[in-house]
């Protein structure tokens, strides 16, 4: 029946070069269930032989908060634009530590798996996403620690006014989270040749957010005639976030256009570019 | 049936860069990633360079696997053979999708399943039940196909008790068995196993190769196998491939590779004359002419089966008329350990050989002494020769100057398969009498 043209027979064909932009994205699919597998994985042996175990969650922020608060607002007394310190510091620190978690973990993903990458073959983008949705897991319960700050200052009668930017919510998550993804795909793909990469994130991460309206607002910057951090992808995303959610400062149109524009490039150069490397890095890790 | 092929590889080559990942300039690196580019071969790449290692390569580049060219039938278990190096393991990376060919293709009918390593992925904190889903999960299993099996997975690894105790408080065994268990219930039609075998102990082993057979015989799914050990390539794959310094040196029926395989052992000089024999100390009554390894069936060759002769020819010629010299022998491990001595003695030989104890004139002679088959261990072993004149003090001796290999050929391997110690393993001789009844 296939006399004709058994060529057409095969199931898979490996060969050297594929198309840049096959991103094999069915193959992906068809190994959604490792996805969850390995989510759960990350959080089992999160807490697994721990006191606290999924409390963890909610230390770091609670602390990281307490500190800012101490610092930035009572020392150096940044302007919080009315906002309570801690619900505005609180909203800066979870975006961002969701972003900088994504990127930072998948920034290392070749080098922590390079033992199962060189021994069984499965779409390698599952290990980043699953990394992307095992934080995006440990950012709704920080969210959560989120609220009830929200709710303890508005029952205290603070000045906190969600507002309809809150719709966006779900746009700024995504928006981070391909974002941290797509730069941090670029950068575990550049380090398997140069490692060097691996300790500029490691410090640039935090020098990052300074550039980025974390302990300040976008107003603030402006008006101090820094327009240069509107520029910044993620400043148009926490400024969103934070203004959806507390009323605190403004909508930005322009810094929000920014971040789409860049977070879906470099989403995408992020694939492309980790697809490339991703078939025989093995070779060279 | 149209398509009774499963794995098919055309021109199929790896090359690996051997030192730092550059050309070394500049410009041949940008040279070379332009050619990429435009999906060019790599210019620096020269293809058709034997994978040698002991020869220094014309360039850093060395060709692990070279032009491969061949086709597997479904239902086939195929074993892949060759010493060290030859490129079986780069051969099962590259059907694995853990790396990619440099050139060629290789087509496949079928999913393939591939076990490497047993385990990869296991988590130590996880226990056994979330490392069955996960591993499955690594290995290509949907959740639901894990599910189903589950019990039957759990059985073959024998760990019911444990199941929900994490493995890093497994025994070590018990993580292996596990780990296996795993893999072994793959569902698909072509399953590729490294030497995971060499794991576990031999009951494990006898159950691991069952469930292989049963695997590639029973539900007539392909299997590929690569492992050292004849005995179990023996019993579980109808053809094999050999391959040497990467390139396909055959493909046929397990038999007929396993003495090929035999016979392309490790080049060691099986025949050695005069001029290139490595004296380390010369005598006045006689000096070696040559020195040469033979089998019955085979002629010169430093590789024997497991089950031949090794028949070994001393030349040598007496400088002097009418001195007696006797030849001597001493075979060594490669951890220079002695396995034995021997000269030509008539207390010392099981015949009396009518040249010994007389006085010998002018000549060319040769003395044979043959170590019999089925007698020295899978290993491989080195000859000292020696000249002994009659004051001892005046020998010739050639020290460490043949090196031969002895192969597993299976003959002996019908009921164990692990690994075999000692420095010889005659057949000997056992009986078992009844004493008594209760």
């Amino acid at each position: 029946m296939y006399a004709n043209n058994p060529e057409q027979e095969w199931d898979l064909e490996i060969k050297p070069h594929d198309s840049v932009f096959n991103l094999h994205l069915k193959d992906v699919w068809n190994y959604r269930d490792l996805l969850w597998l390995l989510v759960r994985r990350d959080f089992v042996s999160f807490y697994k032989q721990t006191i606290l175990g999924p409390l963890w969650f909610f230390i770091q922020p609670i602390f990281t908060t307490v500190i800012y608060t101490f610092v930035f607002g009572n020392l150096a007394k940044i302007g919080t634009n009315g906002a309570p310190g801690p619900v505005f510091y609180m909203a800066g620190i979870v975006a961002w530590n969701y972003f900088s978690d994504c990127l930072t973990k998948t920034s290392t993903v070749f080098r922590d798996n390079a033992a199962i990458f060189g021994k069984v073959y499965f779409p390698r983008l599952i290990m980043p996403l699953s990394i992307v949705v095992s934080n995006l897991v440990k950012f709704a319960i920080q969210l959560v620690l989120f609220f009830i700050i929200i709710g303890y200052y508005m029952f205290k009668g603070a000045n906190i006014q969600p507002n309809i930017y809150l719709l966006l919510f779900p746009i700024v998550i995504l928006l981070m989270a391909i974002l941290g993804l797509g730069l941090g795909l670029i950068v575990t793909a550049m380090t398997t040749k140069y490692r060097d990469l691996a300790f500029v994130v490691s410090f640039g991460i935090q020098l990052f957010m300074y550039a980025t309206p974390v302990i300040y607002s976008l107003s603030t910057a402006i008006k101090n005639h820094h327009e240069i951090i509107a520029f910044n992808p993620m400043s148009g995303l926490i400024e969103t976030f934070r203004y959806g959610f507390t009323g605190t400062g403004e909508f930005y149109p322009q810094a929000f256009f920014i971040s789409v524009v860049a977070s879906i490039i470099l989403f995408f150069i992020g694939l492309v570019v980790f697809n490339r490397v991703e078939k025989n890095f093995v070779d060279t890790v | 049936m149209s398509n009774n092929i499963a794995i098919k590889a055309e021109h199929l080559s790896k090359a690996y860069q051997l030192g730092d990942f550059s050309t070394g300039t500049l410009g041949r690196d940008i040279e070379r990633r332009w050619a990429l580019m435009r999906g060019k071969e790599d210019p620096f790449l020269k293809i058709g360079e034997a994978n040698d290692r002991a020869v220094k390569g014309a360039s850093d580049i060395v060709w692990s696997l070279s032009d491969l060219n061949f086709e597997i039938n479904k239902g086939d278990a195929v074993g892949i053979i060759g010493r060290n190096g030859a490129g079986k393991s780069t051969l099962l990376k590259i059907l694995s999708r853990v790396t990619t060919p440099t050139t060629g293709s290789i087509k496949v009918n079928g999913r393939i399943a591939s076990l490497l390593e047993v385990g990869t992925g296991f988590h130590p904190d996880l226990t056994g039940r979330e490392n069955i889903y996960l591993n499955g999960a690594i290995l290509g299993m949907r959740k639901a196909e894990i599910t189903r099996k589950f019990d039957e997975i759990v059985d073959f690894a024998g760990v019911e008790r444990y199941v929900d105790t994490p493995v890093k408080r497994y025994s070590s065994g018990m993580y292996v068995r596990l780990a296996f268990a795993v893999a072994a219930h793959l569902e698909s039609e072509i399953l590729i196993v490294d030497e995971v075998l060499a794991v576990g102990d031999a009951d494990f082993q006898r159950k691991c190769l069952g469930k292989m057979n049963e695997v590639s015989k029973g539900e007539g799914r392909t299997v590929l196998f690569v492992s050292h050990n004849m005995a179990a390539i023996s019993t579980l794959c109808n053809k094999c491939i050999l391959l040497k310094n990467g390139s396909l040196q055959d493909l046929d029926f397990t038999h007929k590779i396993i003495d090929k395989y035999i016979t392309s052992g490790k080049e060691n000089e099986a025949e050695i004359l005069k001029d290139n024999i490595n004296v380390s100390k010369e005598s006045p009554y006689a000096a070696f002419y040559a020195l040469r390894l033979k089998s019955a069936n085979r002629g010169i060759t430093s590789s024997f089966g497991i089950n031949e002769d090794i028949i070994v020819e001393i030349e040598y010629d007496i400088l002097v008329d009418g001195c007696m010299v006797s030849p001597s022998i001493h075979l060594l491990d490669t951890l220079d350990t002695y396995v034995l001595a021997t000269f030509n003695a008539p207390s010392a030989t099981t015949e009396i050989d009518d040249f010994y104890g007389k006085p010998l004139n002018k000549g060319r002679y040769k003395s044979v002494v043959v170590i019999p088959g089925n007698f020295l261990n899978d290993n491989n072993y080195i000859i000292s020769a020696f000249l002994v004149p009659e004051n001892f003090a005046d020998l010739a001796v050639a020290e460490k100057v043949l090196m031969f290999n002895v192969t597993e050929t299976g003959d002996m391997r019908k009921e164990f398969t692990g690994k075999w110690v000692g420095l010889v393993r005659p057949r000997l001789f056992w009986k078992t009498q009844l004493i008594s009844t209760d």
